[in-house]
């Protein structure tokens, strides 16, 4: 199993464009992927032959369009193993999907007194909601605190587990730390005390295999923009029986089943939680990145991504006065890391300089940094375009970050 | 020097630096010797918070001159602090109010003013302003 890199990077002309004067290396598909050419084409053809308003029509073109949507919600069905494709609902991204279940899950099934359960390394987006829903409901939050290595402290979560307990809600992988929960074990642990389980699945969808059946998860969240397909999609799954109980959360067209003056009545699973007019266009791309992904394998890409974190991995820790944040025995992705007494905004610019694109700061996870006594840190996250020689000058970028501080 | 002779004069060190490495080498150097900030003003009324990273700014009147004391925990931020103090330190607030600043846009620093950068700067600015603003307010009414 593997690919041939030269002709994968041919489809992201991104790629071959330089900045600051040098070739572009891209580390920061963390944040957002970047889009090879057929996901970009397949938008533009809606645009171009098929574009007008899905559902609603009679018409050749809306029927068109209705048929490559719904086409894509089997696809993303299959592509998580759901056990029906009613239980796959596109939302904007992972934000969205969160704030969706935060308000509809928590309308419907929480009360005052009842307690969450999340982790101290949670992304803002699977922690400001819950704070959120704990103003309107008086929910209690707790949280599964985080050991020096980056993974979980298991033994903390067994014991915050209680009748009280009305849901896990947990990230897959950890946007700063690259460490890879052990979600299907603290699935099972959470469904002896009937507690629904949400996973955020951002930065797992495209480097994990996720089967939502074998993991028996809940709710399983993800954004397209990560992982090759275009910004402004993402996924909400969840098991039918959830979805068909909770409230929905925003009421427009589409979601309904009938509308007076005095009520309206919700339409089925998935419109019920799908109002207004949907970014089909933008589906439309991430039926196209899902086929992309396919097209290569999510095996080989793990393979692959493996042997480049890895290498990534070994060149940064040999570096004197660098710290890696995060080196728990389940890992990969991407890499957090502080050049010592070096602020991540200055490595950052500097290496922008040298057309290095890193993340740098708090990636949105304060609480994370707080219990690493860190002001943030610099990120290198990988995607299946990366190559061993962009390491090798990353490695010597940080080498020169350190040369101007010397 | 008035604040148009200083930025001048800013503009001129930064011309015969032709490579980005020394640059930023030097704006690391001015970061790095920029001293005068007093740890009692290092307190949350005078954070200038950014994404990024964090600017303390602090300012005191004298004789109808307006003095700043400013640090930042990011090198290169702070030696753009420093160029900015030492363009804007010692004035009245009337000659702060009516100041342009184009020296950051001359010596190809202007991405770190942008908004987008989050580090605090344009806020640093803004802020320094906005002493000026309140000092002239209240000498006006003394």
């Amino acid at each position: 199993m593997s690919y041939s890199i030269e002709s994968v990077r041919k489809d992201f002309p991104i790629l071959s464009r330089s900045v600051n004067g040098r070739p572009l290396v891209y580390f920061d598909n963390g944040a957002t992927s970047q889009t090879p050419i057929p996901v970009v084409e397949a938008m533009n053809r809606v645009y171009y032959e098929y574009n007008s308003n899905i559902h609603r029509g009679v018409h050749t073109l809306s029927n068109i369009g209705t048929e490559a949507f719904e086409n894509v919600r089997k696809q993303v069905a299959g592509f998580i193993n759901a056990a029906k494709v009613e239980e796959v609902i596109f939302t904007k991204g992972t934000t969205e999907s969160i704030n969706l279940l935060a308000y509809s899950f928590g309308e419907s099934f929480l009360k005052a007194g009842d307690e969450i359960i999340i982790s101290g390394m949670e992304h803002h987006s699977n922690i400001v909601p819950w704070h959120l829903l704990q103003k309107r409901k008086n929910i209690i939050i707790r949280v599964i605190p985080v050991l020096d290595d980056g993974s979980l402290d298991m033994e903390a979560y067994k014991a915050l587990l209680s009748d009280k307990t009305k849901l896990l809600s947990i990230t897959h992988v950890s946007n700063v730390l690259g460490t890879i929960n052990p979600v299907k074990e603290m699935v099972e642990l959470a469904h002896k005390y009937s507690v629904p389980v949400l996973i955020d699945g951002a930065q797992g969808i495209h480097h994990e295999e996720v089967d939502v059946q074998d993991l028996d998860c809940d709710f399983y969240v993800f954004s397209g923009h990560k992982m090759y397909g275009p910004t402004g999609t993402g996924v909400l799954y969840g098991k039918e029986k959830w979805l068909t109980e909770m409230e929905p959360w925003q009421g427009g067209g589409e979601m309904i089943k009938t509308v007076t003056l005095e009520k309206s009545t919700f339409n089925d699973i998935p419109y019920k939680f799908e109002a207004g007019t949907p970014d089909y266009v933008g589906v439309i791309g991430l039926g196209a990145a899902i086929d992309y992904i396919n097209g290569i394998g999510l095996d080989a890409i793990r393979e692959y991504e493996r042997e480049l974190y890895t290498y990534a991995f070994d060149r940064l820790s040999s570096i004197s006065k660098l710290t890696i944040y995060g080196t728990a025995p389940h890992r990969g992705s991407l890499i957090s890391f502080l050049l010592k007494d070096i602020h991540p905004f200055d490595a950052g610019t500097l290496l922008d300089k040298m057309g290095i694109a890193v993340r740098t700061g708090h990636h949105c996870a304060q609480p994370l940094m707080d219990r690493f006594s860190i002001p943030g840190t610099v990120r290198a996250s990988f995607g299946l375009y990366n190559t061993k020689e962009e390491v090798d000058i990353l490695i010597d970028g940080l080498a020169k970050v350190r040369q101007l501080f010397a | 020097m008035t604040i148009i002779e200083v930025q001048n004069e800013i503009v001129e060190e930064f011309s015969m630096l032709s490579e980005w490495m020394d640059r930023y080498s030097l704006l690391i150097e001015l970061g790095n010797e920029l001293e005068g900030f007093h740890e009692e003003h290092r307190t949350d009324q005078n954070l200038i918070e950014g994404c990024q990273s964090r600017v303390w700014l602090y300012a005191r009147e004298e004789g109808g001159k307006i003095y700043f004391e400013a640090d930042s925990d990011a090198i290169i931020v702070k030696g753009i602090v420093a160029l900015l103090i030492r363009v804007m330190n010692g004035r009245t607030p009337s000659e702060l109010l009516e100041s342009e600043l184009f020296f950051i846009d001359k010596i190809s620093l202007k991405e770190h003013l942008s908004p987008t950068r989050s580090n605090g700067l344009v806020a640093m600015v803004k802020q320094m302003k906005m002493f000026a603003l309140a000092y002239k307010t209240k000498m006006e009414n003394q």
